[in-house]
This record gives structure tokens, C-alpha cells and sequence, in this order.
């Protein structure tokens, strides 16, 4: 009996979180505003209340699908008896309702956190935070109640069995892609919080963007992570073998990623020397405006992709005004209050400040050029104007040049000192690691590919100008140590967590520079003992055979592969997988992966007489493209371990007990 | 001039540079790498220009898929009911590329009026027309219920 109760369970316990969520908004705030401390005292236990009931909700609708109550009109449209357990759960969020809940779940479960981690912070401070993050919560929990109930029926008719979840997202990278990516967009809202909450108050100080850092850089690390595996799952389960396709579903990521990055850093500028300020707190605004941008374009179906499953107007619209209404007032907030809080700092030209001030212009044109190439489509449609679209040719025009210059800054940043710095000593410093750089990246194309290649040279030159300096900068601090290990121990993790993070940049760009330019790609023809050679190795293929998985039917083409030593063999066996509740077919590609290349085998279609359309390609050092992102996150959550906000936490305890002392006393 | 004001001006002037480096290097590439879209009709209508990329789409027509033996040459009709468009391409096809299914392709019209396509996108959606081509034929005076009539003059 309990277990047919459950959707409705689900339905009343989000009904339930979303009464909280605005009582979370409004109570703190309008306290925050009068000063009374009963009304601040409301945020907290809200926000643990609203995180419990979003979360029931959420297990409610797993359990649906785990059950596999077909009434639940959801379960019934994305999910099959015959799938497997694993992605019946992942299922919950391949749909439009369950991926919102789940974005409200993760929203719910950082304003907890704030909630539980922030008891340093000053009680109107975080009245304020958790309202901010309550507007964010009742918004989104609205929406799903309103235009995307997951737990609607179709009573008396229950289908017998399910639809079936789409094939494409029947895979391990489902399940984690999502997660992360929503982990790191909804982050995000935390750092839009402390923004409009010290906006709100008047208070920006440094005791501020120490709150504000940890939360902004766990954020951008999912963000960056999640980014990684989308790139990582469109390579291997697209059965193109390409990692990023400028594709507005990949942009609308992208895009808070990078203005989150000037956001990070600019937060750096803003703790050490106060500076930056009204900038800091606008990127913060942008950041997040932009996750909910990137949310109204997956979620409203003005794009076509794999990503968005719902096209109903009426919830585009409610994304959109609530997208409208966030921008709007936080923007109106920033007007207003932006003044009292910003501070002028002057600085030297040549300095980290002015440094870190290009990089953070440089990610905000990058920003405005990828925006601009994924809207004006949509504009001009909206308009009326003619149907265009925008390809990768504009953003790989724009967005190459821009990298580029920003490496250049980025050698130049972890070197350059605060506030002011000779121009001369600077490049005292550097001559060395320039000269080097552009010898090895003018060289390494003819070493490697056999003849020149400007454009190898120039992202080699780019990755090595980042990691030369540093190199140089660690050869420094080593020395000014008795020993090289006590000098370089000195150094803070925040430091390390900066090194990790342009290490991982330059690795990341060096995977794109190779892969870009020495990728082999053959599309044949092949029977079963017919063989073709692909960069040295020889592909043949030994027979063909079949097989039934639990919900499919696959060809599979038995491939032998034979390195040019002729020592290495080894067999590949892609398949074409037909998904039998759909009727969809599905490219299972075959792959060697390696840390200098991978081999990947794909299946086209049949072409009659048992030959094959086949995709070969040889991908050299296609992974340093995610592991340099992965560097990329450690990174920023290296930097969150730094001692200065732990010991901030204590202080800020002891702090306490003495004021709870004199208030006893 | 005053040094303070000399660094000010000289970022302002920075910031400037960069900004109209940023904006003509945008536009320029807007302006090279725009797609515009053409429906079967349209491209009949001779309004799509020649030897320049574009995208067309529609339905593949029953029956009209033909593979070389030899290699991976396609040939196959691309019809939005109302006219067809030859489509002719080299490689391998989507998973989701079926007769009787909507697909967009990305090429070039030459001069003998058949599409050189060098990309084959098929549509997920496997009940209707591609959006793109349902709107294009209604501009073009054709409601859901004309397809697959010809109406002579109707623009």
C-alpha cells in the first residue's frame, strides 16, 4: 500500500520544500533588514528543512523508477522493466522533470551547506546568504510544481511497459555528466548569494572574499570536471571521435566556466588588495545569470539536441521570467548599493593587479564572443529574420586568437608582484623561459610530425610560456629556502592549487594543439578480410558476429589491429547496437586509449553483401585534453584546503564562545 | 601630464584596442561563417545561392538512398513534399538516418542544381518534419495539410 503512495509522498514533500524555500526567502531578509534576530533565526532551520523534503521527493521519484511504476507518467515515458538497475537510477535525471528536481536538489543541498559551514559568519550575513539562496530555491521549486511536476499519473491507463530512457544516455558518462555539471551551475548560486548579500549589507571586506573563495572555487571545479566528461562522453559515445562541437548545449556550459574563471581570480585581487571589488560582486552576478541562462537554453527547447527533452512553451517562459527577474533585480541591487561598497586601489601598470585585470577582460570578451555566437541564432529566429546557424569556424576564429593572448598574461601573472613591480626585473626573470619555450615549440613540430607547423608552434608555445614561468618561479622560492624542499614547503596550498591549475591549462592545451592537427581519420569500406592501413597501424577485420544484450541486438565487427613494429597486436570490436523498445540504433565505439594517442574504431551502417561502413581514427594525445582539466579542478579545490580558511573557522569560533561569554556575563 | 592620469589613459586606450580587436575579429567571422537555411522549395524557387555553404533539409525520401559498391558514396532525395533536392554525399551516414525521416544537411548547391553535402545530420525526432523545414514551407504559403501538393504560384 506504502509503496503505491510514494509519487504522491514525493508530490507533498516538494510541495512541502517549496512552502520552506519561500519562508527561507522572505523571513531572513526582510529580519536582516528590521535587525531582529528571530527572523534572521529562521534561515538556517529552513534551509535544513527544505534540503530534507527536496531531497524525500527525490528519492521518491527513484523509487518510482526503481520500481518501475509505470503510472507515473515520467517513469513510464523514460524508463523500461528491462533496463538496467544502474540506469534506471540515472534515468531520474535524463528526462526534462527529473533533471530540474535534480538541479533543485543540489541547490537545496548547497544552501544546507552554507547553512552548516558558515557559523563564523555574521548573523545577518548569512540571513541574508540563505534568503538569496531561498529566492534562487522557491523560483526553481515553483517551476517544477507548476510547468514540470514529476510525479504526475496517467490513472486509469498504465502502460504496461515503459518507452525506454534514449539509448544515447544509456551510459556510464550519464551518469555522472549531469551531476557534476549541475553541482558546479547551482555552486555558483552561493557565490550570487555572498554578492547580493554583501551588496545588501554595504560590507565587502576582505574577511568577505575569504567566505566567498572556498564556495567559488568547488563550484568552478565541478563545473570544470562536469565540462570534461560531457566533452569526454560526446568522443566516445557520438561515434565521431570529436570532443567539443561548439554546440550551444556545450557553450551555455562554457559560458559561466568562463567568467567564472575571471570570477575566481578576480576574487584573488579583491582578498589581497581590496581592490576590484564592484567588479568581483558583477561577476558574481554574471556567473550565475549565466548558469540560468545556460539552464533556460538547455531546459526552454529553443535548441534541438540531445540535451533538451521537453518543448513546452509555457516552461521556457517560466525559466525565462525567472531568469528576468534575477537578472533584473540583482542588477538593480548592484546599481543602487555597488557604490558604497567599492574602494579605489591604485596600482602599477606592470603589477599582478593590472595583470590579473586583463586576464579578467580577456575571459569576459572570450565570454561575450561565445554568447554572441550562440544567441544571434536564436535572435534572429525570434525575430523573424531568417534561420542561420553559427559554426565551429566562427568560434574557432575568435576563440584560438583569444586564448593565445590570454597566454601570454598567464605566464606573466604568477610571476609579477602585487600592487607594483619594474618592468625590467620582469623580464629579468623571464627572457630565459621565453626563449626556451619558442625554441622547443618551433622545434617539437619537426620532431614530431616530420615537417613545420605554425599552428602546432603557437599552441605549444602558448602551454610551454605557462609552465616555463612557473617553473622558474618554483626554482626561485627553492632557493630562497635553506634547503630546495624547505623553500618550497613554505609555500601555501592556495599557491600549489595555482600551479596545479595553469599546469593543467597548458596540458589541456597542448591535447588540443596535437589532437587538433595530427588526428588521422579514414571512413572505408570493409568486408571481413579486408584490411586498411590508418598511421602506421593495420586494421583487419576477422569476421563479423552477434549479440544480444539485456534491451538490444549488436553487430559487432571483429577488428585486428597491428602496430608498426609488427610485434603489437591486439583486437577491437566495435558494435552497432539496435535498442529494441525504441527501434533506435546506437554506435558502440571501440577504443585503445593510450597516453600519447588513441586508436578508435566505429561502425557506419551495413552496405549490403557483409560490408561495413567503418570510422577509423588515429587521436594522439586526445586524454591530456581531460586530464589537464581534471589538474584544472584539483587544483582549485587544492586552493580551498589552504590553511587561512581553516584557521579563519577557528578564530571565528573562539570568537563566538567569547561573545556568548560576555552576553552570560 | 599627470602620471596618474598618463596610466589611465594609457589602460583606457588598452582596454579600447582590445575591444575593437574583439569586435572586427567578430564580425568578420559572423560574417564568413554564417549558415543560412533553404527548404527543398525554396532552393527550387532558385532563392538559395550557389557555391556557398549553406543548409537544406526536409525529409529522405522513400526509396531514394542509393550506395556505391565501391566506395562510400551516397546519393539520396531530400523532399519536403512539395519539391525534391538530390543530395549527394561521401562518408557515413548518422545511426538515426532513415528513409521517411527528417534530416539537415550542411554543403554546397552547385551548378547542376544537386546538393554537394559535406555533413548529414539526422533529426531525433522521428515523427515529423524538421522545425526549420515545416516553418520554411508555411512562409512559402503551404499548411501541413498542402504537403504533397504542388501549388503553382503560391509563394
Amino acid at each position: 500500500m506504502l509503496t503505491r503512495m510514494i509519487p504522491e509522498i514525493g508530490h507533498f514533500a516538494l510541495i512541502i520544500a517549496a512552502l520552506m524555500a519561500v519562508t527561507q526567502a522572505i523571513v531572513p531578509l526582510a529580519g536582516a533588514a528590521t535587525r531582529r534576530p528571530l527572523w534572521m533565526a529562521y534561515a538556517a532551520p529552513m534551509a535544513l528543512g527544505q534540503f530534507a523534503f527536496v531531497l524525500l521527493a527525490y528519492l521518491c521519484l527513484t523509487a518510482s523508477y526503481m520500481l518501475d511504476d509505470f503510472s507515473v507518467v515520467n517513469v513510464a515515458d523514460n524508463s523500461n522493466s528491462m533496463l538496467p538497475w544502474y540506469y534506471k537510477f540515472s534515468a531520474v535525471w535524463g528526462n526534462h522533470e527529473g533533471s530540474v528536481l535534480l538541479w533543485s536538489l543540489m541547490l537545496a543541498t548547497w544552501g544546507f551547506a552554507v547553512s552548516r559551514l558558515s557559523r563564523g559568519l555574521p548573523r545577518d550575513m548569512v540571513a541574508r546568504v540563505l534568503g538569496v539562496m531561498g529566492s534562487v530555491s522557491a523560483g526553481f521549486l515553483l517551476f517544477v510544481l507548476i510547468t514540470s511536476n514529476p510525479f504526475e499519473r496517467s490513472l486509469p491507463n498504465i502502460p504496461e511497459d515503459g518507452a525506454d530512457l534514449n539509448p544515447l544516455l544509456q551510459d556510464f558518462g550519464l551518469v555522472i555528466h549531469p551531476p557534476m555539471l549541475y553541482m558546479g551551475y547551482v555552486g555558483f548560486s552561493v557565490v550570487f548569494a555572498f554578492a547580493i548579500a554583501a551588496l545588501l549589507g554595504g560590507r565587502l571586506d576582505s574577511a568577505w572574499t575569504r567566505w566567498a573563495r572556498p564556495w567559488t572555487n568547488v563550484a568552478w571545479a565541478f563545473l570544470t570536471v562536469g565540462i570534461a566528461l560531457g566533452s569526454w562522453w560526446a568522443y566516445y559515445e557520438l561515434g565521431w571521435g570529436g570532443w567539443w562541437f561548439w554546440d550551444p548545449v556545450e557553450n551555455a556550459s562554457l559560458l559561466p566556466w568562463l567568467t567564472g574563471t575571471a570570477l575566481i581570480h578576480s576574487l584573488a585581487v579583491t582578498e589581497k588588495r581590496g581592490s576590484f571589488k564592484s567588479w568581483t560582486v558583477l561577476l558574481a552576478i554574471f556567473t550565475f545569470s549565466l548558469s540560468l541562462l545556460g539552464t533556460f537554453l538547455v531546459r526552454s527547447g529553443v535548441l534541438t539536441s540531445v540535451h533538451s527533452f521537453a518543448n513546452d512553451p509555457s516552461r521556457g517562459l517560466f525559466i525565462l521570467v525567472l531568469l528576468g527577474i534575477t537578472v533584473g533585480l540583482s542588477l538593480l541591487v548592484f546599481a543602487l548599493r555597488a557604490p558604497r561598497v567599492s574602494h579605489a586601489v591604485g596600482f602599477g601598470l606592470v603589477s599582478r593587479d593590472s595583470l590579473l585585470l586583463v586576464n579578467n577582460i580577456l575571459l569576459v570578451i572570450m565570454t561575450v564572443t561565445v554568447l554572441l555566437g550562440t544567441l544571434y541564432p536564436l535572435l534572429l529566429d525570434a525575430f523573424g529574420l531568417g534561420k542561420i546557424s553559427v559554426g565551429p569556424p566562427y568560434f574557432n576564429a575568435l576563440f584560438v586568437p583569444l586564448t593565445v593572448l590570454m597566454c601570454v598574461f598567464m605566464g606573466l601573472g604568477p610571476i609579477a608582484r602585487w600592487k607594483r613591480m619594474a618592468g625590467s626585473e620582469l623580464r629579468r626573470r623571464l627572457w630565459l623561459a621565453g626563449l626556451v619555450a619558442l625554441v622547443i615549440a618551433a622545434l617539437m613540430p619537426l620532431i614530431y610530425g616530420g615537417e613545420w607547423n605554425p599552428w602546432v608552434s603557437l599552441g605549444l608555445v602558448a602551454a610551454l610560456w605557462i609552465v616555463l614561468p612557473l617553473v622558474r618561479d618554483l626554482i626561485d622560492k627553492a632557493r630562497k629556502g635553506a634547503t630546495p624542499l624547505t623553500g618550497l614547503r613554505r609555500q601555501s596550498l592556495a599557491y600549489w592549487g595555482m600551479v596545479v591549475g595553469h599546469l593543467g591549462m597548458a596540458i589541456t592545451i597542448t591535447g588540443v594543439t596535437v589532437v587538433s592537427n595530427y588526428s588521422v581519420e579514414e571512413n572505408v569500406r570493409m568486408s571481413p578480410g579486408d584490411s586498411v592501413e590508418v598511421a602506421g597501424y593495420t586494421f583487419s577485420m576477422q569476421e563479423l558476429k552477434q549479440r544480444r544484450g539485456a534491451n538490444f541486438l549488436s553487430d559487432i565487427a571483429v577488428i585486428e589491429v597491428v602496430g608498426s613494429d609488427g610485434e603489437r597486436r591486439f583486437v577491437m570490436e566495435p558494435e552497432k547496437r539496435l535498442y529494441l523498445a525504441r527501434g533506435m540504433p546506437m554506435t558502440q565505439v571501440a577504443l585503445r586509449p593510450g597516453p600519447l594517442r588513441d586508436l578508435y574504431v566505429a561502425m557506419g551502417e551495413e552496405l549490403g553483401d557483409g560490408a561495413w561502413a567503418m570510422r577509423i581514427q588515429y587521436k594522439p594525445m586526445v586524454r591530456w585534453l581531460w586530464l589537464g582539466a581534471v589538474l584544472m579542478a584539483s587544483g582549485g579545490l587544492l586552493a580551498v584546503a589552504d590553511r587561512r580558511y581553516r584557521r579563519r573557522a577557528s578564530q571565528s569560533q573562539q570568537r563566538d564562545v567569547s561573545a556568548v561569554q560576555e552576553a552570560t556575563a | 601630464m599627470h602620471p596618474k592620469r598618463k596610466q589611465k589613459l594609457f589602460i583606457i586606450l588598452g582596454l579600447l584596442s582590445l575591444a575593437a580587436i574583439a569586435i572586427g575579429l567578430t564580425l568578420y567571422a559572423l560574417r564568413s561563417n554564417v549558415n543560412l537555411f533553404f527548404s527543398p522549395v525554396q532552393i527550387a524557387d532558385g532563392d538559395a545561392p550557389v557555391g556557398r555553404q549553406i543548409r537544406a533539409g526536409g525529409m529522405v525520401k522513400e526509396g531514394s538512398v542509393e550506395r556505391d559498391d565501391e566506395n562510400l558514396d551516397v546519393v539520396f532525395t531530400v523532399t519536403d513534399y512539395v519539391d525534391d533536392l538530390e543530395v549527394r554525399y561521401s562518408g557515413i551516414l548518422p545511426d538515426l538516418f532513415r528513409e521517411g525521416q527528417g534530416v539537415v544537411v550542411v554543403g554546397e548547391l552547385s551548378e547542376s542544381g544537386h546538393f554537394e553535402a559535406n555533413e548529414v545530420m539526422a533529426k531525433h525526432d522521428e515523427n515529423y518534419m524538421p522545425k526549420e523545414v515545416a516553418e520554411a514551407l508555411e512562409d512559402s504559403g503551404y499548411s501541413p495539410e498542402d504537403y504533397g501538393v504542388k501549388v503553382e504560384g503560391a509563394d
